[in-house]
């Protein structure tokens, strides 16, 4: 039941994200002085922004921005930290110690400040956004990476593949990934709507991509001034997070229960 | 314990070199050229005169390593450097805008604890009955939500619709209840759920139906051996939720134009005002590493193993 929700409602808004330039009834750019501020109609079905914008339109493309970034960071930390996480676990020794040395130093500070920390040194722009949002992550899933190595390479199977002729690298790549893909999937979908909500914010302040794009937390920022006159057009943009972060916890307490009830009562 | 705590702050010290170190080549060996953000922010024409000029006062035109030196050798004295677009002492400005940040991180960081704990508890003595479902609904929908836009959600009922609250600013303890519930609220689901999960880890254990046998009364079973064992977890997330507050704090501090570091750094950012994102990184680093530090002191005191263990680190 919980499975199945969570999946519709992924479903639908990945639907809306790639199928945006199609679905939207206007271009999310095209100002229209002419028809500024006007309230849900047949015509514009969800009223149009402080520049005549269409805000459907809008949204349907805010979530292309927001979905792609973090589907894109999802990559990004899962590839990075499985790197460094297996290559500390299978390497061990110096190496080991050192790259654990530098995850702690990134799990210092809180990743919000971590990933403004970044962009203050890259600049804004989503691109820097999903970057900095990487940086500041990927040491949890090195850490996690690494220790199901350490235990996995403790055990007896794998070390009859290493005694039977495998190379490191095929046991990495045969042993570990399979049995480590589990516990990844569990820990990366509890964070996807973290990652949501961090890709948020930080348009929100203004750091991600810039005025006229459309993205939902830009979009806040951009209503901010009418919020009074029209505050539908900071509380639709802001459901639309909610709603996506909601899927996503969902989904990720969903896979929890299913694959590792062991982790049951874990939060980010 | 006082040797505990000169090793712990000991370990501090190669972590805030390796973070600024870090941060300072990342600043200066990304995009742009540091010398025309100057000229910028100084509002001085980047003729070639003015960038060279620029690049020998700043001291950019010695090796990196003597740059790092120079800002760690003034950082060592309490001298961060001036802003380049007020021109002011950054650790000055720094100070001036972190304790409106710190306070409201502090008062969601109470909340967190004054309804994350009480209610995880009365979720779990009622489990599975409406109490737990209702908790626990409005925890799943509060760590999903926008800090941001509770606030606005916030402003609208309780400033525009009922007009009970000030809307911004930071005047009277009745500015600070918006922003530090749209703080906590994140917080204070996790913490809700940890304790909620916790209290029914305790409730099945053995010795609570000794103590029952004893013939121990509900109350004291209830408040010295449920409570104060299954506080240990949430209480040691709260370490964590330290931080998740004060960079949540700077994000909601927009909505709110509470006058914290949030807006201060945001400045930094878009205009690459390089002492005041130097300074402002080793400031909240130290912040972090010293929210760190209080936490493990408070567990080496409560608990000797950690005191006395070889896991300094």
């Amino acid at each position: 039941m919980k499975v199945r929700l969570a999946l519709l409602l992924v479903a639908v808004l990945l639907g809306a994200a790639v199928f945006a330039p199609w679905l939207a009834p206007f271009d999310p750019a095209e100002t229209s002085l002419a028809s500024r501020l006007l309230p849900p109609s047949a015509l514009h079905w969800l009223g149009t922004d402080h520049l005549g914008r269409d805000v459907l339109s809008r949204l349907l493309w805010g979530a292309r921005a927001s979905m792609g970034a973090v589907a894109i960071i999802l990559a990004l930390v899962l590839a990075l930290g499985s790197l460094v996480g297996a290559t500390a676990g299978l390497l061990g020794g110096v190496v080991d110690a050192m790259l654990m040395r530098v995850a702690d130093a990134f799990m210092t500070v809180p990743t919000l400040v971590l990933a403004l920390f970044f962009i203050g040194a890259l600049g804004t722009g989503l691109t820097n956004v999903v970057i900095a949002i990487t940086l500041s992550h990927w040491a949890w899933y090195a850490r996690l990476v690494r220790g199901l190595t350490l235990s996995l390479r403790a055990r007896d199977y794998v070390a009859a593949a290493r005694v039977a002729g495998a190379s490191r690298l095929d046991v990495a790549r045969r042993h570990v990934l399979p049995a480590v893909g589990g516990q990844l999937a569990v820990l990366a979908s509890l964070d996807l709507g973290h990652w949501m909500l961090h890709v948020a914010g930080l348009s929100f302040l203004g750091l991600g991509l810039a005025a006229p794009a459309a993205e939902w937390g830009i979009m806040i920022n951009d209503a901010r001034p009418f919020f009074r006159v029209a505050p539908m057009l900071v509380l639709l943009p802001g459901a639309a997070i909610l709603l996506t972060v909601l899927a996503f916890n969902l989904l990720g307490d969903a896979l929890r229960d299913r694959l590792d009830p062991a982790l049951q009562g874990h939060a980010h | 314990m006082l040797g505990f705590a000169v090793r712990r702050l000991l370990t501090l010290v190669p972590l805030l070199l390796i973070v600024s170190l870090v941060f300072f080549l990342m600043l200066r060996l990304g995009r742009g050229d540091p010398a025309l953000d100057y000229l910028r922010l100084s509002q001085l024409p980047p003729t070639d005169d003015a960038l060279a000029l620029a690049r020998e006062q700043l001291g950019l035109d010695q090796p990196l390593a003597a740059q790092y030196w120079s800002w760690l050798s003034g950082a060592l004295r309490l001298d961060l450097g001036r802003s380049w677009s007020t021109g002011r002492p950054v650790l000055e400005e720094v100070l001036h805008f972190l304790p409106a940040s710190l306070q409201l991180a502090g008062t969601a960081l109470l909340l967190v604890v004054l309804v994350g704990l009480p209610l995880g508890l009365l979720a779990a003595l009622y489990r599975d009955r409406w109490p737990d479902h209702l908790t626990r609904a409005i925890a799943f929908l509060g760590v999903s939500l926008p800090n941001f836009w509770l606030g606005f959600l916030l402003v609208l009922l309780f400033s525009v619709q009922l007009g009970w609250l000030p809307a911004m600013g930071r005047d009277g303890p009745a500015s600070i209840i918006m922003p530090a519930v749209a703080t906590a609220t994140m917080s204070a689901c996790v913490t809700l759920r940890l304790m909620r999960s916790a209290v029914l880890g305790v409730l099945g254990e053995r010795h609570l139906v000794f103590a029952r046998a004893r013939g121990l009364p509900r109350r004291t079973i209830l408040g010295r051996h449920v409570v104060l064992n299954a506080m240990i977890p949430p209480l040691t997330a709260l370490g964590l939720h330290v931080g998740e507050l004060l960079g949540g704090a700077m994000v909601v501090e927009m909505v709110f134009a509470w006058p914290g570091l949030g807006r201060y750094a945001l400045l930094a950012i878009t205009n690459r005002d390089f002492p005041v994102l130097q300074g402002f990184v080793l400031v909240m680093t130290l912040v972090f590493v010293l929210c760190n530090l209080l936490v493990d002191l408070a567990y080496a005191w409560v608990d000797p193993r950690i005191r006395f263990g070889a896991r300094a680190a």
